[in-house]
């Protein structure tokens, strides 16, 4: 028997999830969830291996849900949005179901994850999902990051400085350090980069922390930012730093 | 400012060949025509220029009079030191201004309130042609805001997720189904009906907006809870068609997508001198809300349609209280 979740906030639409999967017997659904949260404590707690998953939902989105979670299981998207659709393909989801769709339609994703399952590269979804650069206005306005034992919301505003770190990056609040599965690379596209400057390989900064850029050695400089910190620039973060301020 | 001096010119030209006429030498007819013209026009000029940024009403034209009649004091004087200074040995001449000067001044006095009926009457001109122009914008923004209503009810969001959730109800409860659909139904027909009239009651506004609602509360399911509070004698006043609905639609989607659980929107009607007052209440978290409250909300759209339609900027206000947002909207009523 395998294991499935259906995460949506309307619950006429997980009911429609519900009924058509009762043609498949084989497949049981052990949780339906409302919002991104409840849908993360599921995922760990039951460890599916599929979720039906709508993205608009409340708090956080389908796609900041799935950041959250370590080992993800394959993942049907049901939206009514087809604005996300290319996100969602490029990044290798199973599937992309438009609301409403037909029982034939559902039949065909499932029938498709199978597909994949089988020759065993539905593991690879959603990882690599996380990477492909938002076009929803949410994640250039906050970062979603698993903390101990509750999930915390950071606007981009609150955030002092991101450094790189192994596989992750280093989020620095006043509020503490959190850790983000995610890449310098995907953090340089997605924020504002007038707002935001990669000034160095592991350093990205908010130009509204930055109070100084010092001399430091020969020839480098380090920027000086509000919270007492002193980050390294490289001489093409210096120069870009330059021209955002127009100095 | 050229119109002005191509007045004063041709006038002076008018006076400097009755001057000559009468036998005065050239020189002294055309420095008595420009002087005099130049001074009063001046004067025209200034009380021309205020108009431009104060614009009287009829109460206060006394004032202008007295201001008129001021300067028309001050251009006579001016002209009499001038001319005594500038012609010593042209007694003749001085005896002529002596004697002419009542004239003169009465003269002056005339040719200002003249300059000023002018320039009065073009500001009135330029004002009722922004006027018009204003009018014809509201009513365009209205017909696009008819327009973009629909199209809005017609992108995944409303019509989608609530076709789906009719596909739900189809197998479970047919019943159900049959309402949501002759409401989404209703709905439409309402948005689509609205084209030609401007103005309508709040009872048929609230009876538009009901549909609306009831939709959305299948498809949120209890998640969303709404609190209507109407006075009575709001029943019957006014507002622009389609105008509460958006609103009420952007407190829907920031109070769910904002929060988690319950969800209670509460919108009130009342009367306040001549205005009906409407507030739109739904909860949000000051921790993660948007930046941009006000703007990224759909709310910018209902402000420039208020101002459009009344010519005020103060019609819509929003405000943040313990976790509360809410949206007032004040609409003027005829009297």
């Amino acid at each position: 028997m395998m294991k499935c979740l259906i995460i949506d906030d309307e619950p006429l639409a997980r009911s429609m999830v519900a009924e058509y999967l009762r043609r498949h017997p084989g497949i049981e659904v052990v949780q339906e969830c409302g919002d991104g949260f409840e849908g993360v404590k599921a995922i760990l707690q039951h460890q599916p291996d599929l979720i039906f998953l709508d993205i608009q939902m409340p708090k956080i989105n389908g796609f900041e849900m799935l950041e959250l979670v370590e080992q993800a299981p394959g993942v049907i998207f049901t939206t009514a949005f087809d604005e996300y659709a290319l996100k969602a393909f490029e990044a290798n989801a199973v599937d992309y179901l438009l609301k409403p769709f037909s029982q034939q339609r559902f039949d065909a994703a499932l029938k498709k994850w199978l597909e994949k399952k089988h020759i065993g590269t539905s593991e690879s979804g959603a990882a690599e999902l996380s990477e492909v650069p938002a076009k929803q206005p949410e994640e250039q306005l906050r970062i979603v990051v698993k903390a101990a034992n509750d999930i915390r919301i950071i606007p981009v505003k609150d955030v002092l400085y991101l450094e790189a770190y192994d596989d992750y990056v280093k989020v620095y609040t006043a509020g503490g350090l959190f850790l983000k599965k995610k890449t310098m690379g995907y953090y340089e596209r997605v924020l504002d980069p007038q707002q935001f400057v990669r000034v160095h390989r592991s350093y990205i900064i908010p130009l509204s922390q930055l109070t100084r850029i010092e001399p430091f050695e020969k020839d480098s400089h380090v920027a000086l930012l509000k919270s007492g910190v002193r980050v390294p620039l490289s001489r093409s973060g210096y120069s870009k730093l330059r021209a955002v301020l127009g100095i | 400012m050229l119109a002005y001096l191509v007045w004063a010119l041709l006038w002076a030209a008018v006076q400097a060949s009755l001057l000559w006429s009468v036998g005065f030498s050239l020189p002294v007819a055309a420095s008595d025509a420009l002087l005099t013209n130049l001074l009063f026009t001046m004067g025209g000029y200034c009380m021309g220029t205020g108009l431009r940024y104060y614009q009287p009403s009829l109460r206060e034209a006394v004032y202008l009079l007295g201001w008129s009649l001021g300067l028309a004091v001050i251009s006579t004087m001016l002209f009499y030191w001038a001319t005594s200074r500038m012609f010593r040995e042209e007694d003749v001449y001085l005896a002529f201004v002596d004697a002419t000067l009542a004239v003169r001044f009465l003269f002056t006095w005339l040719m200002v309130l003249l300059l000023l009926l002018l320039s009065w009457f073009w500001f009135y001109t330029l004002e009722r042609q922004q006027d018009e122009q204003r009018r014809a914008a509201a009513e365009k923004l209205a017909r696009e805001a008819e327009l973009h209503s629909l199209r809005r009810q017609l992108q995944p969001h409303f019509l989608f997720n609530s076709l789906n959730s009719i596909s739900a109800l189809v197998g479970a409860r047919p019943e159900q189904a049959r309402i949501m659909i002759q409401q989404l139904s209703d709905f439409l027909r309402g948005t689509l009906r609205k084209d030609d009239q401007q103005q309508v009651s709040l009872a048929d506004e609230l009876q538009h907006l009901a549909l609306y609602l009831e939709i959305e509360k299948v498809r949120f399911g209890h998640r969303l809870q709404t609190a209507i509070e109407v006075q009575n004698e709001t029943m019957h006043m006014h507002l622009p068609a389609l105008l509460l609905q958006p609103v009420v639609e952007n407190a829907i989607k920031f109070g769910l997508y904002d929060t988690i659980g319950d969800t209670v929107i509460s919108i009130t009607a009342t009367a306040q001198d001549h205005h009906l007052l409407l507030q739109i209440q739904n909860p949000y978290d000051p921790e993660t809300a948007r930046p941009q409250l006000g703007t990224g909300f759909g709310l910018s759209s209902v402000q420039r349609r208020l101002y459009l339609l009344y010519a005020r900027q103060d019609l819509l206000q929003t405000k943040q209280q313990e976790s509360q947002f809410i949206t007032s909207i004040k609409i003027p009523q005829k009297l």
